[in-house]
């Protein structure tokens, strides 16, 4: 790992950690990706203007990087349709069955130190890393 | 005064939360997968991203625990921090074989909706899916349990 990526890295979390501060202290809500999107999937009444808000601020944050950075967002999915529709299914419905994900178990059950949530966070990791072991070293992806 | 800020705590907390994840490079699926390939080449960036941003927020949630309120007097409740149950374990379980598979968890998911290509759009997609036939289980499971009170329901982290 390089100086850069180790700066990005604590900066970049840096600012998600105060992303959950000020949702938490600001609020009152927990700032769970997965919590907010399911309960605005679910379409309730009184799922919160906040939730609605979350969201366009995440959309937002793509185009002020793109403006400030003069760069593209980096990452994409490059995978088998076939595959992005399971993996998608799959983190979807895993989550909402967990209640939380990396956000909601790790960044924010973590600091919250919440036992049910480092479980979670062990679970969901131990599996991942098992499933990428197998793609990567089993199958040979 | 009030009003305002209820308005824009919320969407200042998502475009933090975006701007963090690009910075970092967790939107990238191969740095988040460089991480869980912990018998190849092992990349431990996401565990500095994690361990920043915990760091930040266990004060926030120290400070939540002791007053039980925002900064502006409202009301908060904390998750249930203790119990563990069947969903927990097998919807860790499932959602790490997704993450695994993909490298995209739902916060990446929902910045690469605008941020990357249309696959992320599809992906997300069926993240709802998902998430639909997670409530239908939910449904289905409170209507066959005995009715519990609403102070020992368990906590949403999200």
């Amino acid at each position: 790992m390089t100086t850069q990526v180790m700066v990005q890295s604590l900066l970049g979390g840096t600012l998600i950690g105060l992303s959950a501060a000020l949702l938490l202290l600001g609020r009152g809500q927990i700032a769970g990706i997965s919590g907010i999107v399911g309960n605005l999937a679910r379409g309730q009444q009184g799922a919160g203007a906040w939730r609605v808000l979350f969201v366009v601020g995440m959309f937002a944050s793509p185009l002020l990087y793109v403006l400030v950075a003069g760069t593209g967002v980096p990452g994409a999915l490059a995978l088998p349709l076939p595959l992005i529709l399971l993996a998608g299914a799959l983190v979807g419905f895993g989550t909402r069955q967990a209640s939380g994900c990396t956000s909601g178990h790790g960044v924010c059950g973590l600091g919250n130190f919440s036992a049910r949530s480092l479980v979670a966070v062990m679970l969901f990791m131990g599996s991942a890393a098992a499933t990428v072991f197998v793609v990567r070293h089993v199958v040979g992806a | 005064m009030t009003r305002f800020l209820q308005l824009i705590v919320p969407l200042l907390s998502g475009l933090l939360f975006g701007i963090g994840l690009i910075l970092s490079g967790m939107t990238d699926p191969q740095r988040v997968l460089g991480f869980l390939d912990v018998f190849g080449q092992w990349n431990p960036a996401l565990a500095l991203v994690m361990g920043g941003a915990v760091l930040v927020s266990a004060p926030a949630f120290a400070y939540a625990r002791r007053n039980g309120r925002t900064v502006f007097g409202l009301q908060l409740s904390l998750p249930d921090r203790r119990t563990l149950s069947r969903p927990l374990v097998i919807g860790s379980l499932l959602f790490g074989l997704g993450w695994g598979l993909s490298g995209v968890c739902p916060g990446p998911g929902l910045v690469l909706v605008t941020g990357g290509t249309w696959e992320a759009g599809l992906f997300v997609a069926s993240m709802i899916g998902g998430m639909l036939i997670s409530d239908l289980f939910e449904r289905r499971r409170t209507a066959a349990a005995v009715p519990v009170s609403a102070g020992t329901q368990l906590g949403d982290c999200g």
